[in-house]
């Protein structure tokens, strides 16, 4: 008895706590949103244009790049292979979360996978890295909760930035940044002691590999590549 | 408040390539048993995807060089220090975009 109410306190699977967990990225989303709604409007998209592409493809990155190559007049080739090789992290994002969640049905498996962007996995694989469980329900709260938000604040940021044209300004860009930072030092926090140090060595390889490679691919490919490259050197140098 | 059929189309296009590298890693790993070092493997992503993230965004590519992004440099050293010592994301991204805002107000 003891032990099984222990465990339950430990893993609320619950849509509310999804709710809850999400509340502190939710002023990320809010941000690059409202970024993403005034550089829609200053490329020419129109407010339900920037609504649709919220709803539809909802991944903040892919749809900054979506704007710049629509208003640099590239062809929709470019668009749709473009916006494939920038949202090709999600894979791994996918690939990582998804092992936690096989005990659930394909439809609700197919819920949780659309709606994974870099903040729920953000926050799913602090919660994996705390508890070593996911529940279905909670990732549910959390997914709609950024989903909702997320098409909100692109809808008003394209609204805002039909009166305010130089509201990119703010600083609100720098959000995402900021929010990856946060993930990250969060992720690093619930690594152990005895594994922080070998953690810290990767990213310092992590930099280097980075560098190299922005000389030669654009960053959203380096990204991809270094990943996968300093991960596989993670695991062979594990100890 | 308008659009068009072809621009309907390029969306939908651009959604599709987006749906199909988030769910398929959920159809796969429910019909195939992942192997021990896929799983150790996979358990670097996040630390390596994050901190990938954070470090392309402090470098920036000028005639053919790749040099460090001043102002996302400096923005993000108070950043990271309230991100250490706060352990909150919320508390993390206001500091970030209030010294982004101040920062962009003094240089500019």
């Amino acid at each position: 008895m003891q032990a099984n109410l222990k465990e339950s306190t430990i893993t609320t699977d619950s849509f509310s706590q999804g709710v809850k967990d999400c509340l502190p990225t939710l002023l990320g989303y809010i941000s690059i949103g409202l970024a993403f709604g005034v550089i829609g409007i200053t490329s020419d998209l129109s407010v339900l244009e920037i609504f649709l592409l919220s709803v539809l493809v909802y991944a903040g990155s892919a749809q900054f790049i979506f704007c710049g190559l629509y208003v640099a007049g590239a062809p929709f080739s470019v668009i749709i292979i473009t916006t494939f090789i920038v949202n090709l992290r999600h894979l791994l994002m996918s690939l990582t979360v998804a092992p936690y969640l096989t005990r659930y049905s394909t439809l609700r498996n197919v819920g949780f996978g659309t709606l994974l962007t870099d903040e729920t996995f953000g926050v799913a694989v602090t919660k994996v890295m705390k508890e070593k469980h996911l529940g279905g329900n909670w990732m549910d709260g959390l997914n709609v909760t950024a989903y909702l938000t997320w098409i909100a604040s692109c809808t008003i940021g394209g609204l805002i930035g039909k009166w305010l044209p130089n509201a990119e300004s703010l600083g609100l860009d720098f959000a995402l940044i900021a929010m990856f930072g946060a993930l990250l030092v969060l992720n690093l926090t619930n690594v152990g002691k005895s594994k922080l140090l070998h953690y810290l060595k990767l990213i310092g390889l992590m930099a280097v590999l980075l560098y190299s490679l922005l000389y030669f691919v654009p960053g959203h490919l380096a990204v991809l590549i270094a990943t996968v490259i300093v991960a596989t050197i993670g695991v062979v140098t594990e100890k | 408040m308008t659009t068009s059929l072809s621009m309907i189309l390029l969306m939908l296009g651009c959604a599709l390539v987006t749906w199909i590298p988030r769910v398929f890693p959920f159809m796969l790993v429910r019909n195939v048993k992942m192997p021990n070092i896929v799983l150790k493997w996979l358990a670097y992503i996040p630390v390596c995807i994050l901190s990938a993230l954070v470090l392309e965004s402090l470098f920036r590519v000028e005639h053919n060089f790749v040099t460090l992004d001043f102002l996302n440099f400096i923005a993000f050293i108070p950043t990271l220090l309230v991100a250490i010592w706060t352990k909150s994301l919320s508390k993390t991204v206001v500091t970030g975009v209030v010294t982004m805002a101040i920062l962009r107000f003094f240089l500019h």
